[in-house]
């Protein structure tokens, strides 16, 4: 139809066109898995050994306090009516617990990861946007926890704030009887990127954040608004409250831990010497209704993190495995080979 | 060209605009001139109604597009699903994601379409507009004369000057031509691609129109039909003002497309325009087919749906049990509704499992169906770019013209094939001839023909040694065979360039089909040629004595008439080529004197020259011939060469230019044109020199031979005269059958005037009939032809296609079944397939000839019985005797029978365990019907390839069509899903595309199921852990986006580039295409497989990290995020195992990274819910991440890659082997498959054939067929199965070592034991029947009766009696039928039987009674038809089986 010379239609001939394009065809031959094989899995087994002795190094210290049992000191701070209760747990280091100790709170059975708990939160807000405290962009995200009964906007808005962890604690050395408290830094436990970039107190209104708040209330279950949320460190009020911006990261599975405070400062820079200990909990969240438990944890960490045999654990069986494959391989390969040779 | 552009859409329009009219109208359409009335106020003019001659093929205008557009596209159910999911979106009580988001990948499938849409529609549009804005010559009212218009401005009604050269804008009734004859040609290549010239001719009441037609003196009506599609039918009358009627006819009208040729100018008004016009009617768009790999896939994803059901039913229930368990006291971590009050667990679980339906959503490959058809895109373009796929010869490649099969070619089961052009190259090549019963054998012609053969070869030779000349001595070594053929010329050709010189000189006449040289040049017969000198010197004598013609002895009268006869009867139109306009000048009567040089050469009986220049200069003043057949043309150019020449043809009037004669005109008085009912054509003409009115029929000898009849005032002398030579040229159209020759009969018959009016009167009423025009002309032409007498016969060889025997073998050895349905007879059909090795010499032929329903329900039942019996009784597991088995043909009669309801299924018994199957005198019909019961009977995937227009029904049916776009048209182009240029082609196209195309999106498709399933569950086991909140740790962006950009995009580049094994390996080792055959990349077990390994993977991905990770202080997307990386990483190992070659798909990786470190840092506070910013920078810092992306994947694909390592090296399947065997150097591996025996680890066993009941294994089950069980395996299991397997014939078994060992011996006739008077009737098997072997004791075993062997003595030849045991019949009947099993050229006897007469018991029946002695009792004579393949067949004729 087309007269553009006599071979108008030859195809191109061009390695992509007839598709003889280079490429790399690995073939599984005996002769190069079973020898893989085994290389993958010595060399597992060494990361394995080696993940798995770190993980022993690290020290924990933990302790439940949820009061569960009627002989445990916080049994009585169970009793709802119990309010400001304070309970005290002992516990003894019978080596240094070197440092830096890291003072975590953990929360079992607790489903911070629940779908309608996880998107109740006005983001717009905590960025301190003041044009989001009364009027809130996705309406239904905060909701229930926008307003109160009388249609004052809740600031910070949402099911997670206002579930905030509320437990504190004190913690001391026993010296000769004498408690020597424990100094406890709760400085730099958030999320850098929290801190700096994603959370945001509003602008103080005549150099006061409560100004800022005009007009909004308290979270229901916060016994002080926030920007009272510490009164020992005005700069730990408001969104960029250390603990507040904690809790604000959801766990992402029901059993959790979160910092607390670190032990870095003073005579306990090295860590915690070998003694006895005792904890003052100031006794607030409850857990028992939804079957919770709560504990502290004292713990070290690593270049790997915290302790953590699991992953050693599974190096050196997954490791294992490989080796066994090839074992099993060889065997039946050589097997195969041979009576395929008796045939020919 | 305009032709190919079409829209769906523009037929439709079609249908609104005849409902629109059918108000007005009745049947007919009524057309008025246009200048009759003024084209400024339209109002009055009766024409207004019809479509005008703009086209518009697209589907959209700017303000439709949207709509329509997505519309169509929510045909599609996914793309609804999907939409309603992202709407669910917006639902608040049961959203999961942003809503924006989730729209988001809808909203790029469904742009990606639209734009892809919006391209073709546009493409669309501008090649319209092209086309509406061609020029063309209409007459205006206004100015009086032809102005320029567009061709939009045509309208119905209008009339238009043509002039030479010019393209039809629209359907236009001729109404004038510059032709003295009044004559109008037209190419039609751009309609039905034949390159031959038509005449059309001037309406019968303008002929005489002496001046230049008058548009304001044309004031004629013209009622005609209603626009429909068939192009070889136009009917009407014009209506003159004096009332007078005149016929309109096809010849009349002048199709769009068409282009006007040898025409000075011509002038017509337009009957259809724009969309109603011929050409556009028959545009349909292109087919959409649903491949087997889609059907499949759509069960996987209906499995997809449920399983997804299922997961969300099953988190619903988890989510409202967790409800319940609080109760009343609710944790301070349980949500109210918006409203504030507390939901309850049911409530909640019901809007659970909507939300959860979100958040799975992923597990239906939303972009699966893009991208398969984005892959199916590439894989098209990549066949179409095949080099190999090229045919340099046409200038053409293939195409693919559906472009949603391309899968199916890789697992195609059965081939049903044409002969005529698919196989051959449809050149017909005079071969040789029969005249008044004396055979002329033409040898020098077939040293001639044999020469091209030799050139080809020779040709063949030069490129295998790359190019440099070959050296004499080696060719000669190993074509020792064929160097008795060669000849001082062949060696001057070589000098000359040979294949490539004549290459060109086809090339330069491709202007006219039918026309290379080795067509044109037939080297007479001396004998012959003498005798044709003889006859016309002696008649030139005659004339000029004035004697009577009658004087000259009868046998060279009959040469003289069968010349004539070759030259007239046909329809070919004389050109030539440089010169159109002198075509007039030559066609005149006489005086023209054609150079003597010319002729002198057609004469000349040397060898055809292809020196350049003498080419050159023949070529310019040669006269062509355009025929509309190829045999035709080989007929005439026969003729010429016993310069017999046809020199023109006026609808009148022929002109032959004879020897001594010179010019003679024959008074052509009508043409009754060939049809494929009455398989003949008749001209009847004025004899120039008798003065007889003579009718001279050319047709197949079937036919022809039943209608010879001796004159009534004959005498007896001249009776027996008749004949002898009707039973002499029966011998020998027997013989040339048997050499695989075309054959056609010529011959005349002289009509009194009496006869000739009383005659002519009917036919006249006929051809001016309107209502059933045709069926009278047919009729008309019955009565003419009856009574002949034949001249003749001649023998057509129909060439082979270059590489067919090579390409059957191959396919074959595919597993591929091959069905030959041809309309040729059955011993050409036979021979053919000889000659392309679809017949084994060795193997036996099943013949079933039947004239009855119940004579084939008999045959069909023996041969049934007797492939059991043989199979039954041949249990030996030799995969070498798989070769070894019957071919069965079956003509086209039986067929019929065959082919009924109550038959069908035994016949699919018997043809499926034969190997072969040859359909001769099958219509078109019965071909599709064939192919209809195969595909819906066997449940196999059917590939039909055909080249004609009797193909098309055939090729339409089946699975895939292939046109050949050869010689004959391109009807079976338009028809098919791939027209290839050659039938070799065929080779690489299923064995090497189809393989990669199936393999490629088989694994593609597995693989999607799997990375879907495999991601989702990831999700689904944090439900365990999220309190069936339908909460993800995966990011929303991440999901989403996952299936549409992380995971699709490596899963494109490999399901387009991926090779498992290389092209030559495919094609040297064509039994690797049974892989796709049986499914074996993409069976239903594999979905399930890969669903437990994504299940199982999954689990491993998300326990290594939850482990990991459990009580500490991971925040969600800090613990999720790598989870997604790892999924990620498995997810590509996983296609790193999958894949065959490795093309850097890696860079997925690196893109994710990027994009999850852009995304991470790009906005604190956007995303909501789920909000990770600068997670993965605090990852990448966190060696934990590392660690556990290095174990995670790895553990997870342990089981999988294991699987893999230990198939490929201790059980690898024929894939893995041809992988491997891909690796070895290039020589090693030619010495490998060089070996006939592989012998590479298992490679040998595992190669081995298909056993021959393997096409019983399928979903076929009925009684009569053994029940045998076939897998493919390795030597080793081959052993166990053989013995574990419990064979129902394991009785069998232990009879089986005498057996084998009598039947190891060759030829084993079978007879079912009769009754005696059958006995008698079987004649010829007397042999003594030395041992009688009881292969089966019960009669009332499945096998069917008592089986008596007999071993005959080789060399005698064996039947198959037509006795059923249940069916007892009585002797006439069993005697209609019969089942001759034997090799077909039947050793020496007379009484050899092919068929017997119907209604006759008695074989040796004479040939001289008349009335009994039709062809079929002809062909008995085939006794000294010797082959020399019969013997060695005979030989070796052991009857082998395998049960595997």
């Amino acid at each position: 139809m087309k007269n553009e010379g006599k071979s108008a239609q030859r195809p191109d001939n061009t390695a992509f066109t007839q598709q003889r394009l280079p490429a790399w065809q690995p073939i599984l031959s005996a002769g190069i898995v079973i020898p893989g094989f085994l290389i993958i899995g010595l060399a597992f087994i060494g990361i394995g050994i080696g993940l798995f002795l770190t993980s022993q190094t690290i020290q924990v210290q933990e302790m439940d306090y949820t009061g569960v049992e009627k002989d445990s000191p916080c049994f009585r701070c169970t009793i709802p009516s119990n309010l400001n209760c304070t309970c005290e747990v002992t516990f003894s280091l019978s080596t240094l617990f070197t440092g830096p100790v890291f003072f975590y709170y953990g929360l079992s059975n607790y489903y911070q990861n629940f779908r309608r708990y996880g998107v109740s939160k006005d983001y717009n807000q905590l960025t301190g946007d003041t044009r989001y405290f009364k009027s809130r962009s996705p309406e239904e995200d905060c909701s229930p926890y926008s307003y109160d009964s009388n249609n004052n906007p809740i600031v910070p808005c949402g099911a997670i704030a206002n579930s905030i962890f509320n437990d504190t604690f004190e913690l001391y050395q026993i010296i000769n009887g004498t408690k020597k408290q424990v100094p406890l830094d709760g400085r730099g436990i958030s999320w850098w990127t929290d801190y700096n970039i994603k959370y945001r107190n509003p602008s103080p209104v005549n150099g006061s954040l409560a100004k800022a708040f005009d007009g909004t209330v308290k979270p229901i279950n916060w016994p002080r608004p926030a920007y009272e949320l510490d009164l020992t460190d005005p700069n730990n009020n408001g969104f960029l409250n250390q603990d507040f911006l904690v809790w604000m990261r959801r766990a992402a599975l029901p059993q959790f831990r979160k910092l607390y405070r670190r032990i870095t400062d003073g005579d306990y820079a090295a860590g915690l010497p070998a003694g006895n200990y005792s904890l003052t909990v100031h006794y607030n969240y409850p857990v028992l209704s939804f079957d919770g438990r709560k504990k502290v944890v004292f713990s070290n960490v690593s270049w790997m993190g915290g302790k953590n045999n699991f992953l050693g654990l599974a190096y050196l069986v997954v490791g294992s495995l490989c080796v066994v494959m090839s074992v099993v391989m060889l065997v039946v390969y050589a097997k195969f080979k041979f009576s395929d040779d008796d045939d020919a | 060209s305009f032709t190919g552009e079409s829209g769906e859409t523009k037929s439709t329009k079609v249908k609104k605009h005849k409902r629109r009219k059918s108000k007005k109208e009745s049947k007919t359409r009524t057309v008025h001139a246009n200048i009759l009335y003024d084209h400024t106020k339209g109002g009055d003019n009766p024409n207004r109604h019809y479509a005008n001659n703009k086209i518009k093929t697209t589907k959209y205008t700017l303000l439709s597009f949207l709509p329509k557009n997505l519309f169509e596209q929510f045909h599609r159910f996914a793309n609804v699903y999907f939409v309603f999911i992202a709407l669910l979106n917006f639902v608040p009580v049961v959203n999961a994601f942003q809503p924006e988001l989730a729209l988001a990948p809808v909203v790029f499938i469904l742009s990606v379409t639209a734009i892809k849409d919006l391209w073709e529609d546009y493409r669309r549009h501008r090649s319209d507009k092209e086309i509406n804005h061609m020029d063309c010559l209409v007459y205006s009212r206004n100015e009086k004369q032809y102005v320029e218009k567009y061709w939009k401005e045509l309208r119905v009604g209008d009339f238009i000057r043509l002039r030479c050269n010019e393209i039809l804008p629209a359907d236009v009734l001729l109404l004038s031509s510059s032709d003295p004859d009044r004559l109008c040609h037209i190419e039609t290549a751009t309609l039905d691609g034949e390159t031959n010239l038509k005449q059309r001719q001037v309406v019968r009441s303008f002929i005489d129109l002496d001046c230049e037609f008058d548009p304001f003196k044309y004031n004629s009506v013209i009622e005609c039909e209603k626009p429909n599609n068939d192009l070889n039918r136009f009917r009407g009358y014009i209506i003159h003002r004096s009332g007078r009627r005149d016929g309109l006819y096809k010849d009349n009208l002048l199709l769009r497309g068409c282009t006007i040729r040898n025409t000075e100018e011509a002038v017509g008004i337009v009957i259809y325009a724009g969309h109603e016009t011929k050409a556009m009617l028959n545009n349909n768009g292109p087919r959409y087919k649903r491949s087997k790999l889609e059907r499949q896939m759509n069960v996987d994803v209906f499995w997809c749906v449920v399983i997804l059901l299922v997961m969300c039913l099953f988190s619903a229930i988890g989510h409202g049990l967790w409800m319940f368990q609080y109760g009343d006291k609710r944790p301070v971590f349980d949500v109210l509704s918006p409203e504030g009050t507390d939901l309850s667990p049911v409530v909640s679980a019901i809007y659970l499992f909507l939300t959860m339906i979100i958040v799975f959503q992923v597990l239906i490959p939303i972009s699966l169906f893009v991208s398969i058809e984005i892959v199916r895109i590439c894989q098209v373009y990549f066949i179409h770019q095949d080099m190999e796929l090229y045919d340099e010869e046409t200038d053409s490649h293939l195409q693919c013209r559906a472009l949603n099969i391309t899968e199916d070619l890789g697992q195609m089961q059965y081939i049903f094939s044409d002969k005529t052009g698919t196989l051959t190259e449809n050149k017909m090549v005079f071969r040789r001839c029969t005249v008044a019963g004396v055979e002329y054998s033409h040898d020098a012609n077939a040293r001639r023909l044999a020469m091209y053969q030799e050139m080809d070869s020779e040709e063949e030779d030069c490129t295998s040694h790359g190019g440099t000349l070959p050296r004499r001595d080696s060719v000669t070594s190993h074509q020792s065979g064929k160097v008795v053929l060669r000849s001082q010329s062949t060696k001057s050709h070589r000098r000359t360039g040979s294949r490539a010189e004549a290459k060109r000189a086809s090339i330069l006449s491709k202007h006219t089909a039918f026309s290379s040289p080795m067509e044109k040049d037939i080297t007479p017969d001396p004998q012959l040629m003498d005798k044709v000198n003889e006859c016309s010197s002696q008649m030139e004598f005659m004339r000029f004595h004035s004697q009577p013609l009658n004087q000259i002895p009868p046998d060279l009268c009959d040469i003289f008439d069968f010349f004539i006869a070759l030259t007239i009867c046909n329809t070919v139109v004389v050109s030539s080529p440089n010169q159109p306009r002198q075509k007039s000048t030559l066609t005149k009567l006489n005086e023209e004197k054609r150079p003597e040089h010319d002729l002198q050469h057609a004469f000349s009986p040397t060898p055809p020259n292809f020196e350049k220049t003498k080419a050159l200069a023949q070529d310019e003043c040669e006269l062509r011939y355009e025929a509309e057949s190829p045999d035709e043309a080989a007929l005439v150019y026969a003729a010429r060469a016993y310069k017999c020449a046809l020199v023109g043809r006026l609808p009148d009037q022929v002109t032959v230019e004879l020897p001594h004669l010179g010019k003679l005109s024959f008074e052509l008085l009508h043409t009754l044109g060939f049809d494929s009912t009455r398989k003949r054509m008749s001209v009847v003409v004025k004899h120039p020199l008798t003065e007889q009115i003579t009718v001279y029929s050319k047709g197949a000898d079937s036919v022809i031979m039943d209608l010879i009849r001796p004159a009534t005032g004959m005498s007896t002398l001249m009776r027996k005269r008749q004949r002898k030579i009707l039973y002499k040229t029966q011998n020998y159209l027997n013989l040339y059958a048997a050499d695989g020759l075309r054959t056609l009969c010529i011959a005349k018959k002289v009509l009194s005037k009496e006869e000739y009016a009383s005659w002519l009167q009917h036919h006249l009423e006929a051809e001016t009939a309107i209502q059933r025009r045709e069926e009278l002309l047919f009729e008309s032409a019955l009565r003419l032809e009856t009574n002949l007498q034949l001249l003749g016969a001649t023998g057509i060889e129909d060439r082979l296609q270059d590489g067919v025997p090579e390409t059957i073998a191959s396919l074959r050895k595919a597993g591929l079944q091959i069905w030959v349905l041809t309309g040729d007879k059955q011993e050409t059909a036979i021979n053919i397939a000889y000659a392309c090795k679809l017949l084994d010499p060795e193997e036996e032929i099943i013949t079933l000839n039947a004239d009855s329903q119940e004579a084939c329900a008999v045959l069909l039942e023996n041969s049934l019985h007797y492939i059991q019996a043989k199979f039954l009784c041949n249990p030996r597991p030799d995969p070498q005797a798989a070769r070894d088995y019957a071919g069965l043909v079956i003509d086209g009669r039986t067929l019929a029978y065959a082919l009924d309801k109550s038959l069908e299924d035994k016949f699919l018994a018997v043809a499926r365990s034969c190997r072969s199957v040859l359909c001769c005198r099958s219509t078109p019909l019965q071909k599709s019907m064939v192919v209809k019961l195969v595909r819906n009977k066997l449940k196999v995937m059917t590939l039909a390839i055909g080249d004609g227009a009797n193909d098309v029904s055939m090729i339409q049916v089946a699975d895939v069509g292939v046109g050949i776009s050869g010689q004959e048209g391109m009807q079976a182009v338009m028809a098919s899903d791939f027209a290839l240029p050659r039938f070799r082609y065929l080779q690489k196209l299923l064995l090497v595309h189809g393989h990669w195309c199936y393999s490629r999106l088989a694994n593609m498709i597995l693989y999607f199921f799997y990375k879907n399933a495999m991601f989702v569950a990831l999700i689904f086991w944090y439900q365990f852990y999220c309190g069936f909140s339908g909460s993800a740790m995966v990011d929303q962006w991440y999901l989403i986006f996952f299936n549409l950009m992380f995971s699709a995009f490596p899963q494109l580049i490999t399901g387009t580039l991926d090779k498992d094994m290389s092209a030559e390996t495919l094609q040297e080792l064509p039994q690797l295409y049974m892989n796709g055959q049986n499914s074996e990349e993409y069976k239903p077990y594999m979905f399930w497989m890969n669903m437990i390994d994504a299940f199982y993977q999954s689990l491993i991905c998300f326990f290594i990290p939850y482990f990991a990770y459990v009580d500490s202080d991971v925040d969600l997307f800090t613990w999720g995020t790598p989870i997604t990386t790892l999924a990620l990483f498995t997810i590509l190992l996983h296609l790193g195992i999958e894949t065959k070659t490795w093309v850097s798909l890696y860079n997925i990786i690196a893109l994710f990274f990027t994009v999850a470190l852009c995304y991470n840092a790009s906005c604190p506070t956007c995303f909501s819910p789920s909000n990770t910013y600068w997670i993965m920078q605090k990852l990448l810092g966190d060696p934990i991440f590392y660690l556990l992306c290095v174990v995670t994947p790895i553990a997870a694909l342990l089981p999988r890659y294991f699987y893999r390592a230990c198939q490929g090296t201790l059980f690898p399947n024929p894939v893995h082997m041809g992988r491997q065997l891909d690796k070895l150097p290039v020589d090693m591996r030619r010495i490998f498959l060089s070996q006939s025996q592989m012998k590479l680890g298992s490679l040998g066993s595992l190669f081995a054939p298909r056993a021959p009941f393997f096409p019983l294994c399928g979903p076929f089950q009925k009684d009569y067929r053994p029940r045998v069980k076939q897998t493919h395996m390795s030597g080793t299991k081959q052993k166990e199965k053989a013995i574990a397997n419990p064979i129902p014939s394991k009785s069998m078994e232990m009879r089986d070592p005498p057996l084998s060992s009598k039947n190891s011996d060759n030829h084993i006739t079978l007879n079912f034991r009769m009754q005696e008077e059958v006995q008698s009737c079987r004649q010829g098997s007397d042999s003594p029947l030395s041992e009688n072997l009881h292969c089966v004791k019960e009669p009332s075993s499945p096998i069917s009766g008592t089986l008596p062997y007999t071993k005959d003595t080789p060399g005698s030849r064996t039947i198959l009696d037509s006795t059923g045991l249940e069916a007892p019949l009585s002797p006439t009947d069993l005697c209609q039928v019969e089942l001759l099993t034997s090799t077909p050229l039947l050793p020496q006897t007379e009484s050899m039987q092919l068929m017997s007469p119907p209604r006759s018991c008695f074989l040796g029946q004479k040939l001289d009674d008349e009335d009994h002695s039709n062809q079929k009792s002809l062909l008995k004579q085939a006794g000294d038809v010797d082959h020399t393949h019969s013997t060695s067949c005979l030989q070796e004729h052991s009857l082998k089986t395998t049960f595997l």
